[in-house]
């Protein structure tokens, strides 16, 4: 069995004690929701921290906070995801490339590199142990996940961290937004719901979670499975793929306490997830938490921060509840996130009992 | 759950050949790809060597079947090429009954396309072609090799620099073992683009003579492009299948040096270790591998501290070695695998591949890699490097099958 024994959390919500839910929410009216970020020479030496940017700055601060709310020093396994990796990096490259290949400074590309966060984490810990990194768009923080269970269970290691990070640059907002992504205007998120419009609210986050084999005092939760499913072919395949993962945990819907679902106010998309509550978990309350982050590639991260809190300490935030159904019993809650309706992600938390 | 893992085909696309067989031929006849750019339009052209896939994006486009589209980039189009071939090799047909994943690697993704957009986009930014950023990032290309494979169960994208491959193969093999896949369809592709050209040219590791790994004169590496995957199967779905595999996986191990964001360490530890914990998982002695597959890039600091390490996990003698990238250029992401579908070949052929442009020993080292061809060689258990910027450092045991 799994446990989450230690969170860092940076987002653009008061998460950076990792102790508990924050108890009031930061309400925005903005074009992204942008991470409220720590005193970084907290976490990173002075000389290295001058050159870092912003996405490795996040990254580092995250795994510290965490490895420090689990009381650990030295984990078995570093692993990331993140979609994009350093955008404002990438983006210094691309712009200087672009006026006539005259690019001088090496620390961007460097630092472009999307394996830069998990290797940074191991050169500021000294730690020669398993490090890898995943970039699968909303899949990279669950490959990441899968993983590490899989480290675990292969048994040399007992202990892992595992992330999900990106970021939200001003060019990229307009290059997506262009896309099609976003609001076209600045929304309030606490009203996201109102505005009826397609295209999601951006935003950003760093989630490091210490995934341990062992269950400890303070473990928050129990990780006990995750799963990603591509679907180019159609929808139901990920009707019989949310069949299979109860299955395969012995678990009738049922015993699904609290459902809580990536509903980013975006009118295209947000119909699948109240398809899959309706066709799937009729009874059960349903929480989204969008609203608080923004939609980003791994945003699950801050659902499962969001899960390991509510377990920890159960009760759930009337802030995250969708259809003012409370829950009566705080035992299993599942996750589901999608994007594009292409790919789906499924993550079961448990009480770690 | 399966404890072997099989390799049942093999595919490659790269600047020696546009299939396995291309390339065997231009390893055998030590026919190296590197030359002057050709494609590739920056203002290197004429300065730096690369090691292109001679083919511009439109004729790849014709080669995947999909001429004149724009919703391919030139690294997923390598890739679609190179894991239909392997996917072809292996003879997979059936798939229903059998749960098949594909777990792909890239560093440069559709940058060959962002650059594009960017010309536009730097000048004012309501322009540029969005078509062309759409596919920017790492998982489009896997994808796009899904959707073209009808791959629909457990994909995903590593990046780990110029260990992605590996780490890609290192996963498959793990999904395999702990029984969640059956098959895994496991590999990496890049394309040369200005942005890594560029890049690796601000770090002064670019040699304009072209690489010349281990050798004392040596003055950095040569980018490359192209693409290669392999077909993994567990025990049951060979058995089932009844089909004779080309290889077999036996160990591998994934360590970091934890040293430096772009250098490697003076004693080589990331290295070390990488290469020891293979080897201790595939449960030989170093004494039973006979050849290495070295990471060999050609920059002073990785064939030294690489070159270090060898000598500290061989101290009874270091294997017959050679870094095969005089051939294909450093393929970034897909080198690991096309390393390991080089180790495929060397072992189905009993043949060493030479190590090109190599003329003086490096003086801090004993050992000097393998010059000549050597053919008949019995080869039992090769041993690949790959070892990548953040010290993320991997190494395999692809061993013959009995």
């Amino acid at each position: 069995m799994n446990f989450i024994d230690g969170i860092g959390m940076i987002s653009p919500q008061q998460t950076l004690v990792p102790g508990r839910f924050p108890d009031d929410v930061v309400e925005y009216t903005a074009d992204f929701l942008k991470c409220i970020e720590p005193v970084y020479k907290t976490y990173i030496d002075p000389i290295p921290l001058r050159r870092m940017s912003r996405l490795i700055r996040m990254g580092i601060s995250s795994a510290r906070i965490c490895l420090a709310d689990a009381g650990i020093a030295m984990p078995d396994a570093i692993i990331t995801g993140t979609g994009l990796g350093s955008v404002e990096d990438t983006e210094k490259i691309l712009s200087d490339i672009s006026k006539e290949e005259k690019f001088l400074n090496p620390t961007p590309f460097i630092q472009s590199t999307y394996n830069t966060i998990s290797s940074q984490i191991a050169i500021h810990l000294k730690c020669h142990n398993y490090n890898t990194t995943y970039v699968h768009r909303t899949f990279s923080f669950e490959s990441g996940l899968i993983d590490g269970m899989l480290q675990l269970g292969e048994g040399s290691s007992t202990r892992v961290l595992v992330g999900g990070i990106d970021e939200m640059t001003l060019n990229h907002l307009n290059i997506t937004r262009r896309i099609g992504l976003w609001k076209r205007q600045p929304v309030n998120n606490l009203q996201l719901l109102n505005s009826r419009t397609p295209g999601a609210l951006a935003g950003e986050g760093a989630a490091f979670f210490l995934i341990s084999a062992d269950r400890s005092d303070h473990s928050y939760a129990r990780l006990r499975d995750v799963s990603t499913l591509i679907d180019i072919r159609g929808s139901y395949r990920r009707d019989q793929a949310i069949r299979n993962f109860l299955l395969q945990n012995q678990l009738q819907p049922e015993d699904i306490d609290l459902l809580i679902v990536g509903i980013s106010g975006d009118a295209v998309f947000d119909p699948v997830y109240h398809q899959f509550a309706s066709d799937f978990f009729p009874n059960a309350p349903l929480a989204w938490y969008k609203h608080l982050c923004g939609e980003y590639h791994t945003s699950t991260g801050f659902a499962l921060y969001t899960a390991a809190q509510i377990l920890k300490s159960q009760e759930c935030p009337e802030i995250l509840l969708l259809n003012h159904k409370a829950p009566s019993r705080l035992k299993n809650i599942l996750i589901y996130n999608q994007f594009r309706n292409i790919n789906h992600s499924f993550l079961l938390v448990s009480f770690p009992d | 759950m399966s404890k072997r893992i099989f390799i049942t085909g093999i595919g490659m696309i790269s600047a020696i050949g546009d299939d396995v067989d291309a390339c065997l031929a231009s390893l055998l006849e030590q026919r190296s790809g590197i030359g002057p750019i050709t494609l590739l339009p920056t203002i290197h052209q004429g300065v730096l060597p690369i090691a292109e896939v001679k083919h511009s994006t439109s004729m790849l486009l014709d080669m995947a079947g999909h001429p004149g589209s724009r919703n391919y980039t030139r690294t997923a189009l390598l890739g679609i090429l190179a894991a239909r071939e392997a996917v072809g090799n292996s003879g997979i047909t059936e798939t229903g009954e059998y749960r098949i994943g594909l777990v792909s690697a890239s560093t440069v993704g559709g940058m060959d396309r962002s650059e594009q957009f960017y010309q536009s986009f730097v000048v004012d930014n309501r322009k540029g072609r969005l078509i062309d950023v759409v596919n920017h990032d790492c998982a489009d290309a896997t994808e796009r090799i899904a959707a073209d494979l009808g791959i629909d169960g457990y994909i995903t994208t590593i990046s780990t620099a110029c260990s992605s491959s590996v780490n890609a193969m290192m996963h498959g093999s793990n999904l395999i073992k702990a029984g969640i896949l059956d098959r895994v369809i496991v590999g990496g592709t890049d394309s040369v683009t200005r942005f890594t050209l560029n890049g690796f040219n601000t770090l002064m590791i670019l040699d304009k003579r072209g690489c010349r790994p281990f050798d004392d004169d040596r003055a950095g590496l040569t980018l490359g492009e192209g693409a290669a995957y392999l077909v993994l199967e567990s025990e049951e779905a060979v058995g089932r299948s009844q089909k004779q595999p080309l290889a077999e996986i036996s160990g591998y191990s994934n360590a970091n040096d934890a040293y430096h964001q772009t250098a490697s360490s003076p004693d080589g530890k990331g290295a070390f270790l990488a290469m020891t914990k293979a080897i201790a998982m595939s449960g030989l002695s170093p004494s039973q591998i006979d050849y290495i597959n070295v990471h060999g890039t050609g920059t002073q600091n990785n064939d030294l501290s690489e070159g270090i390490a060898l000598e500290r996990v061989f101290e009874q003698g270091v294997p017959r070695f050679s870094s095969t990238k005089g051939y294909t250029g450093h393929t970034l992401g897909a080198a690991g695998a096309l390393e390991a579908v080089i180790a495929v070949l060397s072992i189905r052929n009993q043949v060493v591949f030479p190590n090109l442009n190599f003329s003086t020993p490096m003086k801090e080292l004993h050992i000097k890699p393998v010059t000549e061809l050597m053919t008949g060689v019995p080869l039992r258990h090769v041993l690949s490097n790959s070892f990548g910027f953040g010290g993320n450092n991997s190494s395999i045991i692809i061993s013959s099958y009995i």
